[in-house]
């Protein structure tokens, strides 16, 4: 029997970096707000101090910050035909967990999406023509524009102290920068942080072919910062302990180096750890949340009543929530109708390494750290020849060359003994790896839904994730990769490892924790889970706000965008929902 | 002009001075108990009165002194364990003169050498604010003092030879805002009573006022004299008020128990007062500070402290020393960090700090711990050479000192996880 708690105005699932900025913007209209986060409190110190963190076994080989598949975990298959299984391991993406979620061991790549990626279909239609775009391909617009996002942008970059170079403030061009970013409203806080041999040698390479390198935009802080909550920043030490690392100088932005600092002093806001929300709990007609059903760390069951439900939890967790609690109608691929577990989306990598002869002493590094091309993203380029959708940024990024996962060496290395170890030797200091990071058009056989047969540990079903990459993907891919292997050639090594991401997809090895949809956004309820404000198109007071809102995946790391998509659903609660609770949108 | 006009009277001064902090009471309850909550403020009371964990007010903190242990007493207005049958005059006497309603003597852990210098009308709204709390029922635990200390009457010996009881009088040839500083710092604020070193008997050093003291469990205050390297010679007012406001400036941040002065006390303060108390402070003369020769310094010391600094301290506060504007704090020029007394510091590289979170600053940037990670000589290493470098010059730090604040962070832990961060009612 569960024990029912006192009721709250706001209940956020999980508190990472979108229940962060929600629950600021929310307790500054006085509502008591609650955020409820099924991994354990973490601070800076002494979580992350700089005495410990830098400690690769603990973190990135043992998963010391991330989601425990013994507690929680999906099934997964490739196709329809084939029955999923239990992941007992995460490999290809690991979510985060405890306080700060993945804000805290991301790197920091802080992208905004291209216009175009917000209206890829009606782009690509009027491009191209609408017979352009395959008929397995899910892709639709986000309901949204990049103006509309804009403004939140500019806040996500503030409030984190994003170090970069803008090419195009307020319809200046300005040489330095990406060209082919939106118009933004002013610059970046901080300018871009100090290049790396890798980044330098990138530059040039891809400026001799006649491409538009720039510094990455960084949320790691290249100056000391004090960001608009009046929250100090350290700056960057080039550590190269960012990925799979919390940041012990407040130099990488996370809720604990930006928000957290301001939001727990206020005695209208609360939080618990170790604590699972299984249900967002319905009233006898539907349309209308009552709270959320969760378990604490001894099992024991406690409704949390609440005026406002906020899904802010992973993409997979906020997509297995609404799938649990009924909530929108479940996606069936072999129709092609409902919503939820609907546009799945991964990304697609692909990556060239280069042996040089020159020092990159790449254990200098950060995690944003990187010089990249834009000219191959979305749809910077004429897609006409090339047959498919889509694109991606091509980067050096210098992460850092930690010993143990961060090395590179030619194929023809020997794999153990002396012959790997004078290999180790004379390649460390002198390789670097370009990648390409493309996006993924959502496909009508990539979804998420219940597991028919395997339960987690409260006896629910198991969120299912039926996923490969297509035709398209591969195709794009190729084409990055082949563009990275010309920057590589130009970057005139002595040895060069061209890795294409070959069929099929493989939950197992890493790639990217940047998974998207499943909860999408758009004007059109047959094809979207939540209305332009993310608010759920059946149950107007819940919210769902993450990846899992992408239409479809873009050729950029998704945390700017999950960041600004947080202070626009807020704004939209803020001045819309609270003066006049109900849909925000109504067909 | 009113200010300058009440410059050039001095009666009109020396009766304005008092009030200036805080709109003057007429007599109306709300503004005696509000003037009554600042004053609780000014002289961080519930740092003392509360324990960790505990109702505010409610007593029972352990002070620890040389002599043992005096646990602080209930001063919610509990009718038979606080101060609720206690009358303004009786409240009045214990401030004034150190002594109880029954008569007994209070032992000079409470402040009351300091409380003296109060006006009756600022002790009546004390007195006026602490009635509102909430009375808790609530003993102290009985006082762990060494023999024949706990004999009360033996304070009245204490108080004949180190007691001078008396009102503040002001200083006709010093302004209002001087006179309000030293109001505030020699009464209420009771700075001294950490900043002042202690004769064998426990009472403070006149001849030494603010030359730096004892802040109990193996804490140092610094001095706040005049003097550049050791004080606040370099510091302007400006510096001092944010520093008292924040807990942060361009030179230092607060650590330890002045964290939690400037929590509870010191940035509750209005700016005027806290100009107040910069002003007084600036006109302390320096002190003769115990001078360092190099030769003093072991270059051995210096070069094994160096690899340290440069293993685990430059991420923040860089290899200049100069740490970072806006966060991390400098330690090139700080005068802390030149204090005489290095136990300070050495608590810091041990046990981690936290620094201050006021709204004004509310970031509470934090060092790590390296207690499990430096030995007694590499931390006595480390500091030696963070106080004799970039043109800083301070006594070296030895190995033993290191261990005997260890002992105390052990005894006690860290400071910043003891610190009462109540919000005054």
């Amino acid at each position: 029997m569960a024990t029912t708690l006192k009721p709250v105005d706001v209940v956020l699932v999980g508190f990472g970096w979108t229940a962060s900025i929600i629950a600021q913007e929310l307790t500054e209209e006085g509502l008591q707000v609650l955020a409820l986060e099924r991994g354990v409190d973490r601070a800076t110190v002494p979580d992350f101090a700089t005495t410990h963190i830098q400690d690769e076994l603990k973190y990135a080989v043992r998963n010391g910050l991330f989601q425990a598949p013994v507690r929680e975990t999906l099934s997964f298959r490739n196709t329809r035909s084939q029955t999923a299984l239990p992941m007992r391991q995460l490999g290809s993406f690991r979510p985060g967990a405890g306080v700060g979620g993945a804000g805290v061991h991301w790197n920091g790549q802080t992208w905004r999406f291209l216009p175009d990626d917000f209206v890829l279909r009606s782009h690509t239609e009027q491009r191209y023509g609408a017979d352009f775009i395959p008929e397995d391909l899910t892709i639709q617009d986000w309901g949204i524009t990049y103006d509309d996002l804009e403004p939140c942008y500019d806040r996500f970059e503030y409030l984190c102290g994003v170090s970069g170079a803008a090419a195009n403030v307020a319809g200046e061009r300005r040489k330095h920068g990406n060209p082919f970013e939106g118009d933004r409203s002013r610059d970046y806080p901080l300018p871009p942080l100090d290049r790396s041999a890798g980044s330098l040698m990138f530059d040039k390479a891809a400026r001799e072919l006649g491409y538009h390198p720039f510094a990455a935009p960084a949320a790691n802080t290249s100056r000391p910062y004090r960001n608009p909550l009046g929250v100090q920043m350290g700056q960057c030490t080039y550590c190269g302990f960012c990925e799979w690392f919390g940041c012990g100088n407040n130099s990488k932005a996370s809720p604990q180096s930006t928000i957290l600092p301001v939001l727990l002093k206020k005695d209208n806001f609360s939080y618990r750890t170790g604590c699972d929300v299984t249900r967002v709990l319905l009233d006898n007609t539907g349309n209308k949340a009552k709270g959320v059903m969760y378990r604490d760390l001894e099992g024991r069951e406690f409704e949390q009543p609440s005026e406002l439900v906020i899904l802010c939890a992973f993409a997979h967790h906020n997509v297995h929530l609404l799938l649990l609690s009924g909530i929108g109608r479940p996606y069936d691929p072999v129709t092609g109708t409902g919503v939820t577990g609907r546009n799945y989306a991964y990304q697609i990598t692909s990556s060239v390494e280069v042996f040089v002869d020159e020092l990159m002493n790449p254990y200098m590094g950060a995690g944003a750290l990187g010089q990249a091309i834009d000219d191959f993203n979305t749809d910077n380029f004429d897609h006409g020849p090339e047959g498919f959708i889509g694109g991606g940024y091509i980067a050096l990024w210098t992460t850092g060359g930690r010993p143990i996962l961060q090395h590179h060496l030619p194929k023809e290395a020997p794999k153990w003994g002396e012959g790997w170890k004078k290999s180790m030797a004379e390649n460390y200091l002198k390789s670097a790896s370009i990648s390409t990071h493309g996006s993924v058009a959502s496909h009508r056989e990539a979804y998420l839904d219940l597991d028919p047969t395997y339960k987690d540990i409260y006896g629910n079903p198991m969120l299912r994730l039926t996923f490969d990459f297509h035709e398209n993907d591969y195709k794009m891919s190729d084409f990055l990769t082949g563009k990275a292997e010309s920057i590589g050639k130009a970057m005139k090594p002595r040895a060069m490892n061209v890795k294409k991401r070959k069929p099929p997809y493989s939950i197992v090895p890493y790639q990217t924790t940047h998974n998207t949809g499943g909860a999408v956004m758009g004007d059109d309820p047959r094809t979207s889970v939540v209305n332009r404000y993310l608010q759920t198109w059946d149950v107007p007071n819940v919210f769902v706000v993450g990846a899992c809102n992408f239409p479809q995946n873009a050729g950029y790391n998704p945390t700017g965008t999950v960041g600004a998509l947080a202070f626009w659903a807020a704004d939209a609660i803020r001045k819309m929902y609270l003066k006049n609770p109900g849909p925000l949108v109504r067909i | 002009m009113h200010t300058l006009k009440f410059l050039w009277i001095p009666m009109a001064s020396a009766l304005a001075f008092l009030g200036c902090g805080i709109a003057h009471s007429q007599g109306n309850d709300f503004n005696n108990i509000q003037r009554g909550r600042y004053l609780a403020q000014a002289g961080d009371c519930i740092s003392c009165h509360t324990v960790k964990g505990g109702k505010p007010f409610a007593g029972g903190y352990p002070v620890e002194t040389p002599f043992g242990t005096i646990y602080s007493s209930n001063i919610t207005p509990d009718v038979v364990t606080g101060i609720g049958n206690w009358t303004g005059d009786d409240f009045y006497r214990s401030m004034h003169s150190g002594r109880r309603k029954d008569g007994q003597y209070l032992y000079p852990a409470c402040p009351y050498p300091w409380f003296t210098k109060m006006t009756r009308e600022d002790i009546n709204d004390l007195k006026a604010y602490l009635d509102t709390l909430e009375p808790v029922r609530a003993i102290p635990p009985e006082n762990d003092l060494i023999w024949p200390l706990g004999w009360r009457q033996f304070m009245a010996g204490w108080n004949l030879l180190f007691f001078d009881e008396g009102e503040y009088t002001p200083r006709q040839d010093e302004s209002m805002t001087w006179n309000r500083g030293a109001y505030l710092v020699n009464g209420v604020g009771h700075c001294a009573a950490c900043h002042t070193p202690k004769n064998v008997l426990g009472a403070s050093d006149k001849d030494k006022a603010l030359q730096g003291g004892d802040a109990g469990e193996g804490w140092f205050a610094p001095s706040l004299t005049g003097h550049e390297r050791d004080g606040l010679g370099s510091w302007t007012i400006k510096d001092i008020a944010q520093y008292l406001k924040t807990g942060a400036n361009k030179d230092t941040a607060s650590t330890g128990p002045m964290t939690e002065v400037v929590m509870n006390s010191t940035q509750h303060l209005s700016d005027a007062d806290l100009a107040a108390v910069a002003t007084y402070l600036k006109s302390i003369p320096a002190h003769q500070a115990p001078t360092t020769a190099p030769e003093d310094i072991d270059d051995q010391a210096m070069a094994r402290g160096k690899g340290l600094y440069v293993d685990q301290c430059i991420g923040c506060h860089m290899a200049d020393g100069k740490g970072q504007d806006e966060a991390f704090p400098p330690l090139a020029g700080s005068p802390p960090i030149q204090a005489e007394n290095a136990q300070t510091l050495i608590q810091v590289v041990l046990a981690g700090d936290h620094m201050a979170d006021p709204p004004s600053l509310p970031t509470g940037l934090a060092m790590p711990a390296f207690d499990w990670k430096l030995n007694d000589q590499q931390v006595a290493d480390v500091l030696t050479y963070v106080r004799n470098s970039w043109g800083n010059r301070a006594p070296p730090v030895s190995a033993n000192d290191v261990a005997e604040v260890r002992k105390d962070v052990h005894k006690y832990g860290p400071r910043f996880k003891r610190m009462i961060t109540h919000a005054l009612p």
